[in-house]
């Protein structure tokens, strides 16, 4: 039985989000915060609320719609020795910005010969599912991973959520950093268990590389990134009522991405379905079955399976939607059919 | 000459009369299977919805003087330019409620609504329809016609870089492009105080070397007037202009939005002087029109939105494999 003060301790993804910053910003005066309505509005996946409060319109700066003004001055910003965390509401609007990070925030350090040290966090929220469309519904994942000079998170649980954080505020190089819309807990959107869960009061840290076993299994492994993880747990659950034992991989992180986690996995359990709400063509679970097949191909009883979406934009109708983006169905069919080869 | 101002005019109230009933139906449909608790993928419309009620004047004083010859690219705030343009009310309907009959077959959503009969587009990233109708200009002018092409913005996408780009090219190369900023006042949450360094964007078209006119407090006439001038500048090969026009925003950024930035006095006093009664008024004042006529056109704007509505509600779902098809022609 939980205390109630255990209970107390459950937070969402997004109050999860709040708490790290502001333990952040109260340890280090050089951290801001900017970003399109993360003032009074308080970040429109609530990643701000109650911040611009406590720290002033200095710290937490309201930006007009000037993206590439905004994210390219984090550069500036940084290179100064001030801490930018830029927030961009959706991470499909980063086409705006794409010179800034790609060309800019992802090469400056080698360029430089690793002069010079750019500390950036961008914030950004991902995922559909709740019919907002092809501009508005992309992951992206896999379009930042592919960058050299970036680091990539895409944490699922509030608990990781907050440690990783940190972590990426603490590092010395550019972080993408991703959250899941459906795992932020917003009283607007689908309600769902994955977005609560326990999350120490104190400031804490997790790596930015490591992949994480959220089910230990024999038969097969199941890698997924946030909602896909959910997913993934949902499935493994079933499978278990039919005595399929699926270990499941949160991967977290998309770069530097955890070979060994994986790898291990397989040894174990010689099967794999990559899970991924991102496109088909190039993705994670492109990336992963290379890695597995080039360094792993040996522990392999049965080809991989990846799914993902089938490399056309996210459509609006509800029925088109939830058919492109893969679910707990389609993961138990597909392991179903694997743990017979 | 009078005859054709005053058919204008009831032209104007017709197409802001239409919109204004459209959303405040799409107002209560939104909320269908959204209540007790508001989930914004619930519902027979689910996903964001960005209504304009109060800004329709922006729209239709400006379309007035536009054909289906000329080019019209909107925003994530769509209806009331879209419903101006003369864009297909119902296949519109059809696609704002996912169904395989609408403009997009159901992959769009009302922020991405596409009527090429009638030279329409719309988008969610701001800024983006910028371009766009910056090139349909060249294109008009490469083929030596005298048609036009107009962006509609909120005053937010004023400060994107699309918006500087596309001024520049449209004033160097002397385009027939107008661009249209409704300024509500409000980008989500940042008011254009906070966002914006100068008071308003028509200043800004001195930077390009082009005309910028002000409309003030969301006057349709005065509207009708300087965007008839900006609309012949641009036939004429005059060149480009900006128009702001200071509009309202009646209901949240989108639906659900709690707008705890926001005074709470502010829409009342909007809505004391909203733009459809004030032009009704006048018409019925300068007897443009008389009472009974005015019910019978209300009457005949209710019908065709209304049926609107029952057609795309009695529309077919598209097939979940559908959302395979379009990728490439
Ligand atoms: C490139 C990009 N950045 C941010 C957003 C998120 N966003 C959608 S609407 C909006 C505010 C737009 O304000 P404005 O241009 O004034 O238009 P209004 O909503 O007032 O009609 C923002 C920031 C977006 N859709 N695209």
């Amino acid at each position: 039985m939980e205390t109630i003060k255990e209970k107390r301790k459950k937070l969402t993804g997004s109050k999860a989000m709040i708490q790290a910053l502001e333990q952040e910003m109260n340890r280090d005066s050089n951290i801001f915060i900017m970003g399109e309505d993360i003032g009074k509005y308080g970040g429109i996946f609530g990643s701000t609320t109650g911040l611009y409060d406590k720290f002033g319109s200095d710290r937490i700066m309201d930006t007009p719609i000037s993206e590439t003004g905004f994210i390219g001055a984090s550069v500036g910003a940084a290179a100064e020795g001030l801490r930018p965390v830029v927030e961009l509401m959706f991470a499909d609007f980063h086409g705006v910005v794409m010179d800034q990070i790609y060309n800019h925030i992802a090469k400056i350090h080698y360029m430089s010969g690793g002069n010079v040290k750019l500390p950036i966090v961008l914030m950004t929220a991902v995922g559909g599912g709740y019919s907002d469309a092809a501009q508005h519904s992309q992951t992206l994942y896999a379009s930042f991973g592919h960058l050299p000079g970036l680091k990539v998170v895409a944490p699922t649980f509030p608990h990781d959520i907050k440690g990783m954080l940190i972590t990426a505020i603490r590092d010395d190089n550019p972080v993408i950093f991703m959250f899941h819309k459906t795992l932020q807990g917003l009283g607007w959107m689908d309600q769902i268990d994955a977005s609560l869960g326990p999350v120490p009061e104190e400031a804490y840290t997790i790596p930015l590389d490591k992949a994480n076993i959220v089910r230990e299994g024999k038969d097969v492994t199941i890698v997924g990134v946030q909602m896909m993880t959910v997913e993934a747990l949902k499935a493994a659950e079933k499978l278990a009522e039919q005595g399929i034992d699926a270990e499941v991989i949160d991967l977290r992180s998309i770069k530097p991405i955890d070979k060994e986690t994986i790898l291990t996995s397989i040894a174990k359990t010689n099967r794999l379905v990559v899970v991924d709400e991102d496109y088909y063509s190039y993705g994670i679970t492109a990336e992963i079955s290379a890695i597995v097949a080039s360094e792993g191909f040996k522990d392999l009883k049965a080809p991989i399976v990846r799914l993902a979406i089938p490399d056309v934009p996210i459509p609006y109708s509800r029925v088109m939607e939830k058919f492109v983006i893969p679910n707990a169905d389609n993961i138990i069919d597909s392991v179903k059919k694997l743990v017979k080869i | 000459m009078k005859h054709i101002y005053e058919n204008h005019l009831l032209w104007v109230y017709r197409a802001m009369k239409t919109s204004r009933y459209f959303e405040e139906k799409m107002e209560k449909v939104y909320l269908e299977g959204k209540q007790p608790v508001f989930n914004i993928g619930a519902g027979p419309v689910p996903g964001e919805m960005h209504l304009s009620n109060g800004q329709e004047p922006a729209a239709a004083s400006m379309i007035v003087h536009l054909t289906k010859n000329d080019t019209v690219t909107a925003t994530h705030r769509p209806h009331h330019q879209a419903i101006a343009k003369g864009v297909d009310l119902k296949k519109m309907t059809a696609e704002i409620y996912g169904k395989k009959t609408g403009l997009g077959k159901g992959k769009g959503g009302h922020m991405h609504l596409f009527d090429p009969k009638v030279k329409f587009s719309c988008g969610g990233i701001v800024g983006g329809g910028i371009p766009h109708a910056v090139g349909a200009a060249l294109a008009n002018k490469k083929r030596g016609t005298d048609w036009v092409a107009v962006s509609f913005i909120g005053e937010g996408a004023a400060n994107t870089g699309a918006f500087h780009e596309s001024m520049n090219l449209a004033a160097l190369w002397n385009l027939p492009f107008i661009l249209v900023v409704e300024n509500n006042s409000w980008g989500i949450s940042v008011s254009m105080k906070n966002s914006t360094s100068v008071s308003s964007n028509d200043i800004r078209a001195k930077a390009y070397g082009i005309n910028g006119y002000l409309v003030k407090d969301n006057d349709p006439l005065e509207m009708y007037r300087i965007s008839k001038e900006a609309v012949e500048r641009a036939r004429e090969g005059k060149g480009p202009s900006i128009i702001e026009i200071e509009t309202y925003r009646y209901l949240g950024h989108f639906q659900g939005d709690p707008e705890l930035y926001r005074p709470k006095e502010e829409v009342p006093i909007l809505r004391e002087k909203d733009p459809i009664e004030r032009l009704k008024n006048h018409l019925l004042r300068e007897n443009i029109i008389t009472d009974d006529k005015i019910k019978n056109l209300e009457d005949k704007i209710f019908n065709e939105v209304d049926n609107a509505y029952d057609f795309a509600i009695h529309s077919e779902y598209p097939e979940p494999e559908e959302a395979l098809e379009d990728v490439f022609c």
